[in-house]
C-alpha cells in the first residue's frame, strides 16, 4: 500500500453459519488503485483485514464464471468490476441472489447444477457415428444460428436477476433454458422432442414473465431472455401440433 | 456433523428494491387500464343496441370531466405498454433474415414505429375524410 493509494468503503453481507442465525452487514476500509477490480477489492479483505470472509472465484478474467456477486444490489462478476467505478461512494456485496447463502458471498447452487443436468447439455445424435466416419459436420452459418447462445459461462447472473426464479424456485431459469435452445437449434442433435417437454412444462419457459433483465445483466451477451421467448412460440406450436401428429412437432 | 445450514433469503417487497422491476411492475399495471377502457367500449356497444336515447346518454357520459381525465390516463398507460412492447418485441420473435443476414435490432425496433405511425395516419385520415 503506497501513500496516494484511496480508500474506498465496503461493506460485506456477512453470513457464518455456525455462528450467525441471519446475515448482517460488515463494513471494511480498503485501499485500491485504479486498475483493481472489486474481486481484488475482497481479496484484500481477506488477506488483511479478515481471513473468514469466504467468496468464489478462479480465472479473474471474466471466463469462469464463479465470482459472481450483487454489487450495490445489481449482480456482476466481481473480477470485471472495477472499485474505482464506485469510488468515492462506498460498494455493498450480496451473495447472489434467489440462491441460499451457504456462507457470506457464496451461494448453494446445486438447483441450477441440477436444472443444467435435466436439460441434457450435450449432443445427442440420431445416430451416433463410429471413429471411422469422423466428427459431426456443421456450416459456419448453422453455427451462426446458436454461437450466441453457447457463449454462456454459468455465471447464474441472470438467476439472480429474475424475480421469477426469486418467487419460484421451481423455474426452469434463464441460462438451463438458453442451452435448452442452444442444444435443441444444434444441427447436429436429435433430442428436441425429448427437451421439449421441459419447455412445455409450467416450470419451462411459461415461468417467464419477460422481465427481460436477465438479457441486461449478462457478461456474455448471450440474451437469455431472446431464447426463453422464443420457445414460447416453439412450445405453443408443440402444443397445437400434438395434435395433429402423434410426437409433438419434431 | 454438518454445520450447512443455508439461509434463504425473503422475497417481500421485492419489486421496490431496483428501477428495473419497478419498470416492470408499471409495464404489466397498464394492463388495468386496457382492460377498463375495453369495459367502457362493450358498454359503448351494449348502449348503441338498445336504442338512440341509450346511446346519446353514453355519448354525454363519455364527455363528463371524469371520464375524459380517465382516458388520458388509460391513453398515457397504452402509449407506455406499446414503447415497452416494442422495445422487446426482437426478443420474442424469431431472429429476422435479410440477405443471409440477421436484422438489427435497432432496424426492427424503428420498422414498428413506422409501422404503427402509417397505421395512425390511415385511422385519422379515415376519421376527418372517411
Ligand atoms: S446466460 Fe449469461 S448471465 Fe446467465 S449464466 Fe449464462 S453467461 Fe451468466
Ligand atoms: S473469477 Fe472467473 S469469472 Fe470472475
Amino acid at each position: 500500500m503506497t501513500s496516494n493509494d484511496k480508500i474506498i468503503e465496503i461493506e460485506v453481507l456477512r453470513y457464518r453459519p455456525e455462528q450467525d442465525e441471519k446475515p448482517f452487514l460488515q463494513s471494511f476500509k480498503v485501499p485500491f488503485t485504479d486498475d483493481q477490480s472489486v474481486l481484488q477489492g475482497v481479496q484484500y479483505i481477506k488477506d488483511y483485514l479478515d481471513g473468514s470472509l469466504s467468496f468464489r472465484w478462479s480465472c479473474r478474467m471474466a471466463i469462469c464464471g464463479s465470482c459472481g456477486m450483487m454489487i450495490n444490489g445489481v449482480p456482476k462478476l466481481s473480477c470485471k468490476t472495477f472499485l474505482r467505478e464506485y469510488y468515492p461512494g462506498k460498494i455493498t456485496l450480496e451473495a447472489l441472489k434467489h440462491f441460499p447463502i451457504e456462507k457470506d458471498l457464496i451461494i448453494d447452487l446445486s438447483d441450477f447444477i441440477n436444472k443444467l443436468e435435466s436439460i441434457k447439455p450435450y449432443i445427442i445424435p440420431a445416430a451416433p457415428r463410429t471413429l471411422e466416419q469422423g466428427e459431426y459436420l456443421q456450416t459456419p452459418r448453422q453455427l451462426d444460428r446458436i454461437a450466441q447462445f453457447s457463449s454462456c459461462i454459468n455465471c447464474m447472473l441472470c438467476y439472480a436477476a429474475c424475480p421469477q426464479y426469486g418467487l419460484k424456485p421451481d423455474y426452469l431459469g434463464p441460462a438451463a433454458i438458453t442451452l435448452l435452445h442452444r442444444y435443441n437449434e444444434d444441427n447436429r442433435d436429435a433430442a428436441k422432442a425429448e427437451r421439449m417437454q421441459l419447455l412445455n412444462a409450467h416450470e419451462g419457459v411459461w415461468g417467464c414473465t419477460l422481465v427481460g433483465y436477465c438479457s441486461d445483466v449478462c457478461p456474455k451477451d448471450v440474451d437469455p431472455a431472446a431464447a426463453i421467448n422464443r420457445n414460447k412460440l416453439n412450445s405453443t406450436m408443440d402444443y397445437f401440433l400434438r395434435f395433429v401428429a402423434p410426437r409433438g412437432g419434431n | 456433523m454438518s454445520t450447512r445450514k443455508p439461509y434463504v433469503r425473503p422475497m417481500a417487497g421485492w419489486w421496490l428494491k431496483n428501477p428495473v422491476y419497478v419498470r416492470y411492475i408499471l409495464r404489466e399495471s397498464t394492463a388495468v387500464f386496457v382492460g377498463i377502457y375495453a369495459v367502457i367500449l362493450l358498454v359503448g356497444l351494449l348502449r348503441l343496441s338498445s336504442g338512440e336515447a341509450a346511446w346519446n346518454n353514453w355519448l354525454i357520459a363519455m364527455q363528463s370531466p371524469g371520464a375524459i381525465l380517465f382516458h388520458v390516463v388509460a391513453m398515457g398507460a397504452a402509449v407506455y405498454h406499446s414503447v415497452t412492447w416494442f422495445s422487446v418485441a426482437p426478443k420474442v420473435m424469431p431472429p429476422l433474415m435479410f440477405n443471409g443476414e440477421k436484422v438489427p435490432v435497432a432496424k426492427i425496433v424503428a420498422g414498428q414505429y413506422i409501422f404503427a405511425g402509417i397505421i395512425y395516419l390511415v385511422l385519422l385520415g379515415l376519421i376527418l375524410w372517411g
